[in-house]
């Protein structure tokens, strides 16, 4: 017989940090999956470097701070900081940008706050920022979709590009990255961002061909699978529906309401919401749960800001896509949300009633 | 003798203005991103910090109390003066590339704060020591970020030491690694947060193993507390 004294709150929700984690880990199955038809099997080879880098940085420093280190290990929220940051950079980076990165996040940004649970940055995100400063140019690599590359890519050549940057046929990246036109192939947030720059309309950059479809080729779908993941983690109650509607509803506002005012020079609210990291962002950056708000009015506020910073920074900012800036904006903001969105006690009366 | 070994412990290690007091931040930060330029900095404070710490000593009993804050910046300020322009006559690379940086060690709040702090008590030649012993500190940890930050960032250590030293030094340049992609984060002023973060991080854990040793050589007894931290 045990007599546990727990503290409120008694209403218990049964899952442990390791079955979240797990779960949020195979509802992006479907993403990676997507992401490896259209964009190569690169992503495979970046998510096994991330997994191995981030399981050896936490190994190490839980050590060093005389932690017991498996069970930090199995509760798999390295496995899933390591798994955002490789489905978030591009499939061909060199094989060191991964690991820095993935470094970075669990060292610095993880563990030297106190490890999981103390870190007020999402740390995946954190170390996004650090290589897209660092190292812009094999950040933005990108390769064509499935549909357009010249030359595809077989799982053996996928870890010769990553380990030396030219598949075992011998193209360098720089060669893989033009489709089959020849002409240099970017994402289409990059392609609609500097067409726009240059003066052309939104429905002169759409006839190029990287626009296929509804919301550029393979992108769509890439989307698409990242939505599927995180309606199962909403069905079984994994994370709440708050922050993804939240950041959805003010990325789908704001890109409406430009989208009204002309919509020759602003992408449909559709491009926006199923171009770039936008699902990836709603579903599993943002829901994090340490580094997310925790209150229920306090995660609309917070999805609702990261939806908003994600379209500006989109539209007016240095970027071709916003999430990881946003995100860190908002973890900023946290504290401040949480302190004013508090909840009423049971028991207590609302601010403001009389009685 | 006592005097000069307390001065030199306190400037060095106890109560380095870069790492303990976390005085003149903003050079610290700033210019750290190469080994030269934070020796160039580091050299210009630390002849400032002394020049007005013994200027300041020197006038100590005839400055009235009301005024005397600005008193010791004119004073400062004419130091620097002084500086900039000799590095302008001689050192014209490193001058630019320091930029503002320079001027702005009137405001480096680790000067005013010896002056006030030591210097405006203090006969001259303790002064003196004071400031030599400060600036070393300061000097010191200004080397350690930069070539950390130099290495990292680009692979290299005295890049651009020619600007310095004359076009002799530009054999002093090392290759550390080399590497066609530069970690620009080093380079920037986050890589500059971390890596005083480190630094600082180090330097307290450096502390704790010596003042557990001691305690343990000592045998001193602990008393238990279980409000707030024991004195």
């Amino acid at each position: 017989m045990s007599f546990k004294i727990a503290s409120s709150p008694h209403h218990h929700n049964r899952r442990s940090t390791s079955s979240i984690m797990q779960w949020v880990a195979l509802a992006c199955l479907p993403g990676i999956a997507v992401q490896a038809v259209f964009f190569g099997y690169g992503v495979l080879v970046q998510l096994l470097l991330a997994i191995i880098t981030a399981w050896l940085a936490e190994a190490v420093i839980l050590i060093i701070r005389r932690k017991a280190v498996l069970p930090r290990l199995t509760d798999h929220s390295a496995l899933v900081t390591a798994l955002l940051l490789a489905v978030s950079i591009p499939p061909y980076a060199p094989w060191w940008v991964i690991v820095i990165g993935t470094a970075f996040a669990i060292i610095f940004v993880k563990q030297l706050y106190g490890g999981l649970g103390n870190n007020l940055f999402n740390p995946a995100m954190a170390a996004y920022v650090l290589l897209l400063i660092s190292f812009p140019v094999q950040m933005t690599q990108w390769l064509a979709p499935l549909p357009l590359q010249a030359v595809t890519l077989s799982p053996l050549d996928a870890f010769c590009a990553v380990f030396t940057q030219f598949s075992c046929g011998g193209f360098s990246i720089a060669q893989l990255q033009q489709g089959i036109d020849g002409i240099t192939v970017a994402t289409p947030l990059d392609m609609v961002r500097t067409d726009l720059a240059q003066g052309y309309t939104l429905t002169e950059s759409y006839t190029k061909p990287v626009f296929q479809g509804i919301a550029g080729v393979g992108w769509f779908w890439v989307n698409l699978a990242y939505l599927a993941g995180g309606l199962l983690l909403i069905q079984q109650k994994i994370i709440s529906w708050r922050i993804p509607a939240a950041l959805l509803f003010g990325l789908f506002t704001l890109s409406a309401l430009g989208w009204l005012a002309a919509s020759d020079a602003n992408p449909s609210p559709v491009f926006h919401l199923f171009s770039g990291a936008t699902m990836l962002a709603a579903f599993f950056i943002a829901t994090d749960p340490v580094s997310a708000s925790t209150t229920d009015r306090g995660r609309l506020y917070y999805g609702v800001l990261i939806g908003v910073l994600v379209y500006v920074i989109r539209t007016f900012g240095g970027y071709p896509d916003a999430v990881a800036f946003a995100v860190l904006l908002a973890n900023m903001c946290v504290p401040l949300i949480d302190y004013y969105t508090r909840p009423r006690t049971y028991g207590h009366k609302a601010k403001g009633s009389l009685k | 003798m006592s005097t000069v070994k307390e001065l030199s412990l306190q400037g060095l290690w106890k109560n380095n203005p870069g790492l303990v007091q976390l005085l003149g931040l903003c050079p610290l930060l700033g210019v750290t991103n190469t080994l030269t330029n934070a020796i160039g900095l580091g050299l210009a404070t630390l002849l400032v910090l002394v020049g007005s710490n013994v200027v300041v000593s020197l006038v100590r009993t005839q400055v009235p109390n009301e005024i005397r804050i600005p008193i010791f910046v004119m004073i400062i300020a004419t130091f620097v003066t002084v500086i900039q322009l000799l590095m302008n006559a001689y050192t014209f690379g490193l001058y630019q590339s320091l930029g503002i940086f320079l001027p702005l060690i009137v405001t480096n709040c680790a000067i005013i704060g010896r002056a006030e702090a030591y210097a405006s008590k203090n006969p001259v030649l303790p002064s003196a020591i004071d400031g030599f012993m400060m600036g070393v500190g300061f000097l010191l940890v200004l080397l350690v970020l930069g070539a950390m930050r130099e290495i990292l960032g680009q692979g290299t250590l005295f890049d651009g030491a020619d600007l310095l030293l004359g076009t002799w030094a530009s054999a002093l340049r090392i290759e550390v690694f080399h590497s066609d992609n530069h970690f620009l984060l080093a380079m920037l002023p986050p890589g500059a947060f971390i890596g005083m973060g480190l630094l600082i991080a180090l330097k307290n854990s450096i502390d704790q193993r010596q003042a557990r040793k001691l305690a343990v050589t000592k045998g001193t007894i602990t008393r238990a507390r279980v409000t707030g931290t024991a004195q």
